[in-house]
């Protein structure tokens, strides 16, 4: 099989360098350079796209088991496919839970038996995301799904005594816990950004204290009890400027992005369409540019998506009544190649950093986030930066369609994603699996 | 006009001018033995009431049946919104059985706004008070109420008036509605609450913020007192129901403060002992019952303005009606009820 599968790419521009060749042997990178020949592979001409490694997401609702009406873990990795993503990692908060070691391997193999795209489970951090008795974490870690992150994402690990013993427990197996930093008591029904915006709206305000108290908690205990903590989708300056701080004690703290919060901003909850309703909520126009700042200067590790399907009928309602979250998988890349790259922010380098490298190595998953060398891997995503599209959600290959990104421009499209050498997508359309 | 009216914030100077006048046309006729209007017959409004709230519901109602609409009234108790029903859903319904226009009470801010643009009826669209955003025809019976008291003239608006707002400004529609009614028609609004009953932003409204009731007392024209529900002192808003009464309660003592010309409001249901002591909740300066009766004016007169259509809405031949709505949409076009009745 290595021996068929030979593929060649013309005129590259690997991390948005000087095109080059490059050539698939099987499931790795066997060759990069100028004018490679290679009889009987099949080739692609790239017309100078970038070709980055396959994207590494640490924050993926795949809904399965449980909630299959919004997505299955087949739908969620076709559209992680689409995306240009080659590994994933599957949140916790499915029904049942993603607390035992049972419902990680389930959810893992069916990732592997579909073939589009890594799923790494994440374990939830306490028994059904109650916040009062650990999960089996290392059962979970021990288990074929090899666990690695564990987080109570939808909910916090509010309990200081909780969230310190699991910070302290993981550093057996070296795991990580991921805070969704929300302190419950200052969000109790709270529907949206508390701010001006808010204030005029009438709906309940979801104060950026809230998110930062718990940050600055967890980096503290982290430093404390010499673990490392990983941040999810940070959402305000605040926030920022204390993993800034904990960063520059030496401390082990990680922190993600989502593009949402790169690029929308609390003044679209106006409209009281429940499509821009999520948690953490969208921010203000100083939130946003703060963000980008710390992705940009590191202070952010990566971007993570937060994709979040949902049927339409819990969008298609008044705000109250909506369920929080957007999907993310499939206009992640361009979100990004808007916010920081066209901004000049970063360069492409940098974008497989935020978008591969770190969120691997947060993971500690092996395989992903390599670089684009003879030898590695061959996880590939190949972006047509020049292209410009309109978001159409009847494309998506998501079984939902909650974006918020319906109708509007934006740049970058992947025609290409190769996962340990085998195509999933090709010409912007999923390839069936092997 | 537009063809909904669901925020105070939509109505421009001359929009909230020309209820308030169309409103005075509309009491006139309170006083004649017979108080029906022929204006709406044949049209269908409905009251869609999620939210209890027997005054609101049956001062709309009356608006609508002294215009000879047919009302049907929807309370969602005891209703297939009890058992699940989507807010579409019913939407779809009410469309279905021609709805020409919505009267919508709802727990959720800004369900009126989605039941207005989500495309799931055609019908205009009246917020009779959604969540904690906004209650439009509440400022405007307010502002009607103030204008008769403290104007005393038609065409007018509420200029250089100096009105002061008391209490849970965080949790009520009423307050965010007037402060933008009562500033676009060129008053001077000033919010008096505890600091934890205020929403964070309130600085960006179009107003004075204090938290000293006894400084602006003084300065007021009209002094509006919102209810407090008791049960806010169980999440810390205030201490005790005796705190809260002492500092931002309306007694006859700060009453007396007030000038000699100026106004108690209070929406209602009041909280006596709370925020208003029973002597100035009974006293001559209080407007609380005077508000409800123009409540139904203001009411005769959105429905009329919004739901006349483009069809003659009052009886031509009746001198004594006012004119006709020649458009539907076109503010414009539609001059003041008054100019031809005077």
């Amino acid at each position: 099989m290595t021996e068929q599968n030979r593929t060649l790419l013309r005129g590259a521009k690997i991390l948005g360098g000087e095109p080059q060749d490059v050539l698939i042997e099987g499931g790795t990178i066997a060759e990069i350079g100028r004018d490679l020949q290679a009889a009987g592979a099949e080739v692609v001409e790239t017309d100078g796209a970038v070709l980055l490694p396959g994207l590494v997401d640490l924050h993926t609702h795949l809904r399965e088991p449980g909630r299959e009406d919004s997505e299955t873990v087949l739908t969620g990795t076709r559209a992680a496919a689409k995306g240009g993503y080659t590994a994933v990692h599957a949140m916790a908060n499915t029904f049942p839970v993603a607390d035992t070691a049972g419902v990680v391997e389930q959810v893992w193999r069916l990732g592997k038996e579909y073939g589009y795209c890594d799923v790494r489970p994440v374990g939830a951090v306490t028994v059904g995301l109650e916040g009062k008795q650990l999960a089996e974490l290392g059962a979970m870690h021990d288990s074929a799904a090899e666990v690695r992150v564990f987080s109570d994402d939808g909910k916090c690990v509010d309990d200081a005594v909780i969230m310190r013993r699991a910070l302290e427990y993981v550093k057996a197996f070296d795991g990580v816990v991921a805070q969704h930093a929300q302190e419950p008591r200052l969000t109790a029904g709270a529907q949206m950004n508390e701010g001006i915006v808010s204030a005029e709206l009438g709906l309940a305000g979801w104060p950026a204290v809230a998110e930062e108290s718990i940050i600055a908690r967890d980096v503290l205990l982290a430093a404390h009890v010499g673990s490392r903590v990983h941040i999810c989708h940070l959402s305000t300056a605040g926030s920022v400027e204390i993993v800034r701080w904990a960063k520059s004690k030496g401390w082990n703290v990680t922190a993600e992005v989502t593009p949402h919060h790169l690029l929308l901003t609390d003044e679209l909850v106006r409209s009281y369409n429940p499509v821009y309703k999520v948690n953490p909520p969208l921010r203000t126009e100083a939130d946003v540019l703060a963000l980008r700042e710390a992705l940009a200067d590191g202070t952010i590790d990566c971007v993570a998506t937060d994709h979040a399907p949902h049927p339409h009928e819990d969008k298609d309602c008044e705000w109250g009544a909506a369920a929080m979250g957007m999907v993310g998988l499939e206009t992640a890349l361009s979100v990004v190649q808007h916010t920081m790259v066209d901004t000049g922010l970063l360069d492409w380098a940098q974008v497989a950093d935020r978008m591969s490298f770190r969120p691997a190595a947060i993971g500690r998953l092996e395989g992903h986030g390599r670089p684009v060398s003879p030898g590695e891997p061959a996880n590939l995503v190949l972006l047509d930066a020049d292209y410009r599209g309109q978001v159409d959600p009847a494309g998506f290959a998501s079984r939902s369609a909650n974006t918020p990104y319906e109708g509007r421009e934006l740049p970058g499209r992947v025609t290409h994603t190769w996962l340990r050498g085998r195509p999933t997508v090709v010409d912007g359309k999923l390839v069936g699996a092997a | 006009m537009k063809r909904h009216l669901i925020s105070a914030a939509d109505l421009t100077r001359d929009d909230a001018v020309l209820i308030l006048d169309t409103a005075e046309e509309m009491a006139r006729f309170a006083d004649r033995p017979i108080k029906k209007l022929p204006t709406l017959r044949g049209r269908t409004v409905v009251n869609l009431f999620f939210e209890d709230s027997t005054r609101t519901r049956i001062s709309f109602e009356a608006a609508a049946k002294r215009l000879s609409a047919d009302v049907i009234n929807f309370s969602a108790k005891g209703s297939s919104v009890s058992k699940g029903e989507s807010l579409k859903d019913t939407a779809l319904t009410l469309e279905a059985m021609g709805a020409d226009g919505v009267v919508i009470r709802h727990g959720d801010s800004g369900a009126p706004h989605r039941l207005a643009t989500s495309g799931w009826i055609g019908g205009s669209v009246i917020n009779a008070g959604d969540g904690t955003h906004e209650h439009p025809t509440q400022a405007l019976l307010d502002a009607f109420t103030m204008r008769r008291r403290l104007v005393g003239e038609e065409g007018a608006a509420l200029d250089g008036r100096r009105i002061t707002i008391v209490g849970d400004i965080l949790h009520s529609r009423v307050a965010r509605s007037n402060v933008h009614l009562l500033s676009t028609l060129g008053a001077h609004v000033t919010l008096v609450a505890p600091p934890t009953l205020l929403p964070i932003g309130v600085e960006r409204w179009p107003c004075e913020v204090s938290y000293d009731l006894d400084a602006v007392l003084a300065k007021s024209d009209a002094v509006m007192m919102l209810r407090v529900q008791r049960e806010r002192m169980n999440a810390a808003f205030f201490p005790t129901e005796r705190e809260y009464a002492r500092r931002y309660g309306l007694d006859g003592e700060r009453m007396a403060r007030m000038p000699e010309h100026a106004i108690v409001m209070h929406p209602g249901p009041m909280n006596r002992g709370m925020e208003i002591t029973a002597a100035v909740a009974d006293s001559p300066r209080c407007t609380a019952v005077e508000q409800v009766a123009n409540g139904v004016s203001i009411r005769m007169a959105v429905m009329y303005l919004l739901l006349g259509g483009a069809e003659p809405a009052l009886s031509r031949e009746d001198s004594a009606h006012p004119s006709p709505a020649t458009t539907p949409d076109g503010g414009a076009a539609r001059r003041p009820a008054v100019e031809e009745n005077n």
